[in-house]
């Protein structure tokens, strides 16, 4: 009642043109890309702050009438999808005593994890490529990025979902534990059920974070193989001159992370506030 | 990040244990006989199965790759064959006279304090303003956190096209209002490229700091502004003595995760860029990685790494002592 009529904390103008600076600024190379995608090279060379005049669809048409375009859009979603299945159910899994079991050396394996957080890929990039190709045979596959992807997800899956599965109340546990259910029924039927909103939000992370990749799949995958970013880089180099054809296929290659973190971003602002009050 | 606070039950695994269907896990058959030896047996089997998965995946794609990258430091190796070349601490010494890998940690090093300088205030002032009582909040927290979704390779491109020299927005935008322009463009004049990357990095990380700081802006109480307000402090001042002081904890986060950050950059450099012009933009991790990949030589890559390790875990430790360690001290 009394903060509806506190003028303090409302925004004023400068508030506003301020917010609205923000916005352009940050959306500007976005829509850039957007509307270029709607213009000829003609057009962009011509004046390239202006308006797409006439609007044309060829670039856009071009990108998905292109095999390649979908090929890499299917190696990016099959990549994605391991890496997010290995990567939450392993690390759901590694949470789970962690968050609610005792024993002597659960700090200690919890650090295991935080440090791996200070593992850049980078450092790693060479042996990973040396160990994938030859020691494994999974170079040029799906599941030889999936993998290490999923590795280097693990830290941060276990570290916003440790505190998850520590907030779950005890009581359904021990309810379920004198109906006699066993430890793994309990982890199957209680724990994960009751954790899904922390999964989803792992979950997320990691298949963002796997589409988005750039430095594993480019030294591990060639040819057809190739994921969108791949894709992307390729072809602004390859079609260089063609700008708008470029900014077509780039804007098309950046939906799919937005719509699903659109769709999501609640539950993935969620938690990482959890894990950041954590 | 751990919290010792709310942590499980009285020791599950002696009433768990018990159960019979703890077998699935032990292989074994029989109910417990309730025999502590043979519960906590169980116990570590049912811990092992549970963590088993995720030790393995780090052990194999974390922790063997960096310790072989450690190991190969200390080989002359091309890829070929078996590593047999021990040369000691050469690729060390190679590395460290390089001043193309020198010059990376400077640059590795400009981007941690660029980016404390300008994203962290940057990032404070927006997030401030963004918790006030603005109409359409909401959808100015997506929209700014709208880049940090985007891969850097595709942001890159788009960014790249915008640097064009000449024909691209950014310059033709600039000249059009009398803004002197350099003749290589943004990213092809060394003094300049640097800054540039850095100016991209920040469109592209502070949704990422507002957001957090967001977060953290939430946990302080309404009560605490209306308090101040009553006694007459101004907006500002409740900001600096009330909300960025609470925000701390959260800051100092921040801070730990951009320096990480900023000493692994790879992506965005290695698309704008390359590493050029004249070196001017390399980073460690395009260094190693150009070593590596594109001339083979694969201990001078691996010693990159390790010292790339090593400059990352230093900075860690001791912003964990120097730094974080006040937030758990404040607790106690």
């Amino acid at each position: 009642m009394a903060r509806r009529a506190m003028t303090y904390g409302r925004g004023g103008p400068l508030v506003y043109l301020v917010a609205l600076a923000v916005v352009a600024l940050t959306l500007g190379p976005v829509l850039y890309g957007a509307l270029g995608g709607f213009r000829s090279n003609e057009q962009l060379a011509r004046d390239p702050a202006a308006l797409p005049d006439p609007w044309l669809l060829r670039n856009y048409e071009g990108v998905l009438g292109n095999p390649d375009f979908w090929q890499y859009a299917l190696n990016s979603t099959a990549i994605a999808l391991i890496t997010t299945a290995v990567a939450v159910l392993a690390g759901v899994m590694a949470a789970y005593p962690l968050a609610r079991y005792q024993f002597r050396f659960r700090e200690p394996l919890f650090l295991v994890f935080v440090l791996g957080l200070l593992f850049p890929a980078a450092v790693a990039i060479v042996p990973l490529f040396i160990l994938v190709t030859r020691d494994l045979q999974l170079g040029n596959t799906w599941w030889g990025v999936a993998l290490p992807q999923a590795a280097f997800a693990l830290p941060t899956t276990v570290v916003i979902l440790r505190p998850f599965l520590m907030a779950l109340p005890k009581e359904v546990e021990e309810a379920a534990m004198i109906d006699g259910a066993s430890r793994i029924g309990i982890f199957w039927r209680i724990a994960l059920p009751l954790s899904m909103p922390g999964l989803v939000t792992v979950g997320v992370l990691a298949f963002v974070a796997s589409w988005n990749a750039y430095l594993l799949p480019l030294l591990l995958l060639q040819g057809e193989m190739r994921t969108l970013p791949l894709g992307v880089a390729d072809f602004s180099t390859e079609h260089s001159a063609d700008t708008a054809g470029v900014l077509a296929f780039t804007t098309i290659a950046m939906i799919p992370a937005l719509v699903l973190f659109l769709a999501m971003q609640r539950r993935i602002v969620g938690g990482l506030q959890g894990a950041v009050k954590g | 990040m751990t919290s010792q606070g709310a942590v499980t039950a009285a020791d599950p695994g002696a009433a768990v244990t018990r159960r019979a269907d703890a077998r699935r896990v032990t292989g074994r058959s029989g109910r417990g006989t309730g025999r502590p030896g043979r519960d906590r047996g169980r116990k570590r089997l049912e811990i092992l199965f549970f963590v088993a998965p995720a030790l393995a995946l780090m052990a194999i794609f974390v922790v063997y790759p960096v310790f072989s990258a450690a190991r190969m430091s200390f080989y002359r190796w091309k890829g070929f064959g078996p590593m047999v070349d021990f040369v000691g601490l050469q690729n060390y010494v190679r590395v460290l006279a390089d001043d193309v890998f020198t010059d990376a940690v400077v640059h590795n090093f400009v981007i941690v304090f660029a980016s404390i300088l300008v994203q962290l205030p940057l990032g404070l002032a927006l997030a401030l303003l963004l918790n006030r009582r603005i109409r359409g909040r909401g959808l100015l927290r997506t929209i700014i956190f709208v880049p940090y979704v985007l891969a850097e390779v595709i942001a890159g491109v788009v960014w790249f096209q915008l640097l064009q020299p000449r024909s691209g927005l950014l310059e033709t935008m600039l000249t059009s209002v009398g803004f002197p322009v350099p003749e290589q463009g943004f990213l092809g004049t060394p003094d300049l490229a640097l800054a540039t990357v850095f100016v991209v990095l920040t469109w592209k990380y502070l949704g990422l700091a507002v957001l957090l700081f967001l977060a953290g802006l939430q946990g302080v109480p309404d009560e605490l502004h209306e308090a101040a307000q009553l006694d007459g402090a101004s907006w500002w001042q409740a900001q600096r003595r009330i909300a960025i002081p609470l925000l701390a904890p959260t800051i100092r986060t921040w801070c730990f995760l951009s320096m990480i950050g900023s000493l692994q950059l790879f992506d965005m450099v290695w698309i704008l860029t390359g590493g050029g012009p004249a070196n001017a933009t390399t980073t460690m991790a395009t260094y190693l990685v150009s070593q590596g990949t594109q001339r083979s030589n694969f201990g001078i890559a691996g010693a990159a790494s390790v010292v790339l390790f090593l400059i990352g875990f230093a900075l860690a430790v001791a912003y964990q002592f120097l730094v974080l360690r006040r937030d758990t001290e404040a607790d106690t």
